[in-house]
């Protein structure tokens, strides 16, 4: 372990002193990062597919849809774009200051550290990698160690496609994690749970080190009683892929539970039955379009939450667990206690509770009752029900009849609130969270107003108050000695 | 002041949280009208209080009328006045292209306020440190507890007693109070801290948030360098510099000039016209002139005394020296080639003391600066435009000055903030605004427009087709539809 540390401390120094000689702040050397990306995508695309599915179970389309595919958008939008974040941007003046200029300029943090998660192992490592790149830093990325292959590959294969004098990858666990955190970091972006998180910023203190944290929580999806039968139809569908067909429900925007008018629930219950069969067959394990738990420890957890008998009554579809494949089909619970723990922990698996309640509108006061979540989705074309959601509601982001696409929006940032995260990304938001937008201030020699420097006097202050309310008359009052000075205070 | 108070501890403070909360929670806070209401009421306090104002703060730090005028009466009102002036177009949704991996779709993004805020000021401009950003706050629907130093005690009680009278109470309130109370209100769950002040208590602050994953602002220090090129005015130049060092609360400024670098041959002639621009600014006796705030108190003045007694640096004085602990008060010093293992070139200097360091050629400054910690601001003076273009490229720091100082922070459009250990975060004009409001992603669907594409049973024709899609090309998502894509 000291042999790492010191080992890592030397390493991490080199990429420092890399780093000022400004060869990664170059147009060119980020264009060359990212084409290499590219072409790693590419090239690989087979390795990773087989790696998403030795660790996920992830059929080869969920994974190009949710993780190679979405990585590919971003870097054909940050080569697309890099000119223009990098741009400078001028800021208004006021005109007291007049022959200057005043602009805001993007520059790199630094050396950032960027640790991913197991879920979407590829997209979550490299998505905030692009970001760290467009922007110009170095960049050390630490993968999960509970998706092993996908860890190795990028390990292996991601230093023949980058630039290694700047831009790292880390194989480890926790202990690895711990190590990363004492060193000096000008940033980290972590994406995992709230409890890690919670130590990840207490250890970015330290060094007074920004931090993005991109945390879960349980995202609630709210369907209201919907007349056509097609809306209906695509509601559920969109439902259920966003709950089962994401990595089986371990996705940070997963759909948690559902809620429901009474009224309407076991029409829905009938319908999601339907369509969970034509969408994954008779037999979900054989379609091998549901991923897979992630290991062990995961299973046990989410079979611990139906351990509960009240809890197990609840269940009203599906239920049935292979611990030897660590496969759980698609599950449906109407009505589970609302204090037991698949109702107070994020879920992060295939099962779904159903909460109902008398009127859609509860739901409001339903959500704001636990943490803040990352996203909140509802299913309704009610329009005082949407704007009563936006606007009484907390949340990472709102999304209307859909769920987890916002993912693919990169125009819109994603980042959560309060438990659920502390800034956020996609699109130039990440290029945006690992810039300092520096702030610039030009002046000539030529004017000055003389009556800026002291002695001071009251003429000077009357002055002064004209100018700050850019009352030019009384300026040349003061001026012309027009004025009457105000009754000064107090000077001495 | 009196010495009346039950001590405010946790569970008051846990109390106080809690009622800020349900005020929060009515909504009421959220309303364009309920912000103006308080803005304007702000802003009128700042008018029929600037005598009272002015006076508390030169109580505290026997700051000049004018500086005070201009540093905490004017910045504070400007603030107030641009917030009501565009308030509404800041709480607008702002609407973003959607791309056609979201098609059909619209989006946009709204501010939404964070919540509880609490503000922690300082104490060298105490009203407008606190007062602007509780200014960001109520303009984002925030409800707010301010904070101010105990240090500036007269500006601290002065507004506990304002903000009652002219703010709405339920809302917004002060908590007077040195460590213990600070240490209380920072045990509670806030949805936002915004800090000024230094480094040390910054990471106190950082690290009480931590637990409950409350986003902050730090606004910190550092040790603001300015470079002095040989093809400048010396008069505009030395005029600035003074400006914005001893004419800018003395020394006593995150932002002021920390120290000067200029080249060996050019120092001389810097410092004579430093010395004259001194004479004519506080005369030739500069102690007695009443153009200067003085040392906050004597803890500072011992500090100061100690950079200024150092062995290494004592025989480096060029000008002043002179000091006087009765009155607080240190001469407007200038030292030459201080060694940089001294203790006045560790810190932030925050006094009237201010160092000359000399190099051989100009550009070895911006290696001196970037070996330091990163300053809240770098100045440059210099008529050169490939200096002033390698400055800006290659010197960090939070915000960048050339050919002058100070400056850049009355720029409403200018984010004002630091990095590193100057800081995290910013603020002024909308940077306030957007400081103290969470940017929530709002995405619309309708339900048409299904594509089969995305859900199981996956085919090689659905991924191709996602391909297809993923890549935003029309002509490709075209034949992918038709079955002719080739990837």
């Amino acid at each position: 372990m000291e042999k790492f540390e010191k080992n890592l401390e030397r390493q991490l120094m080199a990429m420092r002193e890399c780093y000022k000689t400004g060869k990664t702040k170059q147009v060119s050397w980020r264009r060359s990062q990212l084409k290499g990306l590219q072409t790693f995508l590419k090239e690989k695309e087979l390795e990773i597919f087989r790696a998403l599915n030795l660790d996920l179970g992830k059929h080869y389309v969920e994974s190009f849809r949710d993780e190679v595919g979405l990585l590919k958008k971003s870097l054909n939008l940050a080569l697309k774009d890099l000119n223009k974040w990098m741009s400078s941007r001028k800021a208004k003046l006021p005109i007291i200051a007049l022959l200057s200029y005043a602009e805001v300029v993007p520059e790199p943090l630094g050396l950032v550290l960027v640790i991913s998660t197991w879920n979407l192992p590829l997209a979550l490592s490299l998505d905030p990698l692009i970001g760290a790149i467009a922007a110009g830093n170095a960049v050390v990325l630490k993968p999960s160690e509970l998706a092993p292959a996908c860890s190795s590959l990028l390990v292996n294969f991601l230093p023949n496609y980058l630039d290694n004098e700047a831009i790292m990858v880390i194989e480890g666990g926790p202990a690895t994690g711990e190590q990363l955190l004492e060193q000096k970091w000008d940033k980290i972006f972590f994406t995992g749970s709230a409890k890690v998180g919670r130590i990840i910023m207490s250890a970015a203190v330290e060094h007074l080190t920004p931090v993005t944290l991109e945390l879960g929580g349980k995202c609630p999806a709210v369907l209201d009683s919907l007349s056509w039968s097609w809306d209906k139809e695509v509601a559920l569908n969109r439902i259920i892929g966003a709950k089962y067909g994401s990595c089986a429900g371990q996705a940070c925007i997963s759909i948690d539970y559902l809620l429901v008018e009474k009224a309407f629930f076991s029409t829905v219950v009938e319908l999601m039955k339907v369509l969970i069969k034509k969408m994954y067959g008779d037999s979900p394990k054989e379609s091998h379009s549901v991923a897979r738990i992630i290991n062990k420890h995961h299973f046990l957890r989410l079979k611990n939450l139906l351990t509960d008998q009240m809890v197990k009554d609840s269940i009203v579809y599906g239920g049935s667990m292979d611990e030897d494949c660590l496969f759980i089909e698609p599950t449906i619970l109407v009505d589970p206690p609302l204090q037991s723990k698949i109702m107070t922990e994020e879920i992060f698996g295939p099962l779904l509770p159903i909460i109902t309640l008398d009127k859609i509108e509860d739901s409001i006061d339903f959500i704001n009752s636990k943490p803040k979540p990352l996203a909140i989705y509802a299913f309704t074309n009610n329009e005082a029900l949407r704007e009563r959601m936006v606007s009484e509601t907390s949340s990472g982001s709102v999304v209307f009849n859909d769920a987890i696409i916002q993912f693919a929006a990169d125009t819109l940032p994603f980042g959560g609130i309060g438990e659920s995260g502390i800034g956020k990304y996609h699109g130039k938001f990440s290029f945006d969270t690992f810039s300092h937008y520096k702030a610039i201030a030009r002046r000539s020699f030529l004017t000055d107003f003389w009556f800026r420097f002291p002695p001071w006097s009251n003429y000077k202050l009357d002055l002064f108050e004209t100018v700050y309310s850019y009352d030019y008359f009384e300026m040349l009052l003061v001026v012309l000695g027009l004025k009457r000075s105000k009754m000064r205070f107090f000077i001495n | 002041m009196e010495e009346e108070k039950q001590t405010f501890d946790a569970d008051k403070a846990a109390v106080l949280v809690n009622e800020l909360r349900e005020t929060f929670s009515s909504g009421k806070t959220k309303s364009y009208e309920w912000r103006t209401s308080q803005l304007e009421s702000i802003s009128k306090m700042i008018d029929e209080k600037e005598k009272e104002i002015i006076e508390a703060v030169h109580k505290d730090l026997s700051k000049p009328e004018l500086e005070a005028f201009v540093s905490e009466i004017s910045m504070t009102k400007s603030s107030c006045k641009l917030a009501l002036k565009v308030l509404k177009s800041w709480m607008m949704p702002e609407k973003v292209e959607t791309s056609i991996a979201t098609y059909p779709s619209s989006a946009e993004i709204v501010s939404e306020p964070l919540g509880v805020v609490l503000v922690l000021s300082t104490w060298n401009f105490p009203f407008l440190l606190s007062l602007d950003p509780v200014i960001g706050a109520i303009a984002a629907g925030n409800v707010v507890v301010l904070k101010p130093s105990e240090i500036a005690p007269a500006t601290s009680t002065l507004l506990a007693k304002l903000l009652v009278e002219y703010a709405d109470e339920s809302a917004i309130r002060v908590v007077e109070g040195a460590v213990a109370e600070t240490s209380a209100l920072l045990e509670q769950k806030w949805d936002k801290i915004f800090f000024t002040g230094g480094a040390r208590v910054g990471r106190i602050v950082m690290a009480a948030a931590a637990k409950h994953l409350t986003p902050v602002t730090l606004e910190l220090g550092g040790k603001c360098p300015a470079v002095v090129d040989s093809n400048v005015n010396l008069q505009v130049t030395a005029r600035r510099i003074i400006s914005g060092k001893w004419a800018c609360n003395n020394g006593q400024a995150c932002i002021g000039v920390d120290y000067i670098i200029t080249t060996k041959e050019f120092a001389p002639k810097l410092i004579d016209a430093l010395r004259s621009v001194l004479e004519e600014f506080f005369g030739k006796d500069p102690m007695e002139s009443k153009d200067r705030s003085r040392i906050i108190n004597s803890f500072h003045f011992m500090r100061l005394i100690n950079l200024l007694d150092e062995d290494k640096v004592s025989d480096k004085i060029v000008a002043g020296g002179q000091r006087n602990e009765s009155q607080l008060q240190i001469a407007p010093t200038i030292l030459l080639d201080v060694p940089e293992d001294s203790l006045m070139m560790q810190e932030e200097i925050f006094g009237p003391l201010l160092p000359i360091i000399t190099v051989e050629k100009l550009e070895d400054s911006f290696n001196m600066i970037n070996r330091k910690q990163k300053p809240l601001a770098a100045y440059l003076f210099s008529d050169d435009e490939q200096i002033k273009r390698k400055f800006v490229q290659n010197v960090f720091a939070g915000g960048i000055a050339i050919n002058d100082t100070v400056l850049q922070i009355t720029v409403p459009g200018l984010p004002f903030g630091g990095v590193g250990e100057s800081g995290m975060g910013s603020y002024h004009g909308k940077y306030s605004f957007d400081a103290f409001s969470h940017k929530k992603a709002v995405l619309y669907r309708s339900f048409g427009g299904e594509a089969p594409t995305r859900y199981p049973p996956y085919t090689p024709g659905k991924q191709k087709q996602m391909k297809a899609l993923l890549s935003g090309n029309l002509f490709n998502i075209i034949l992918a539809l038709l079955g002719w894509f080739k990837d």
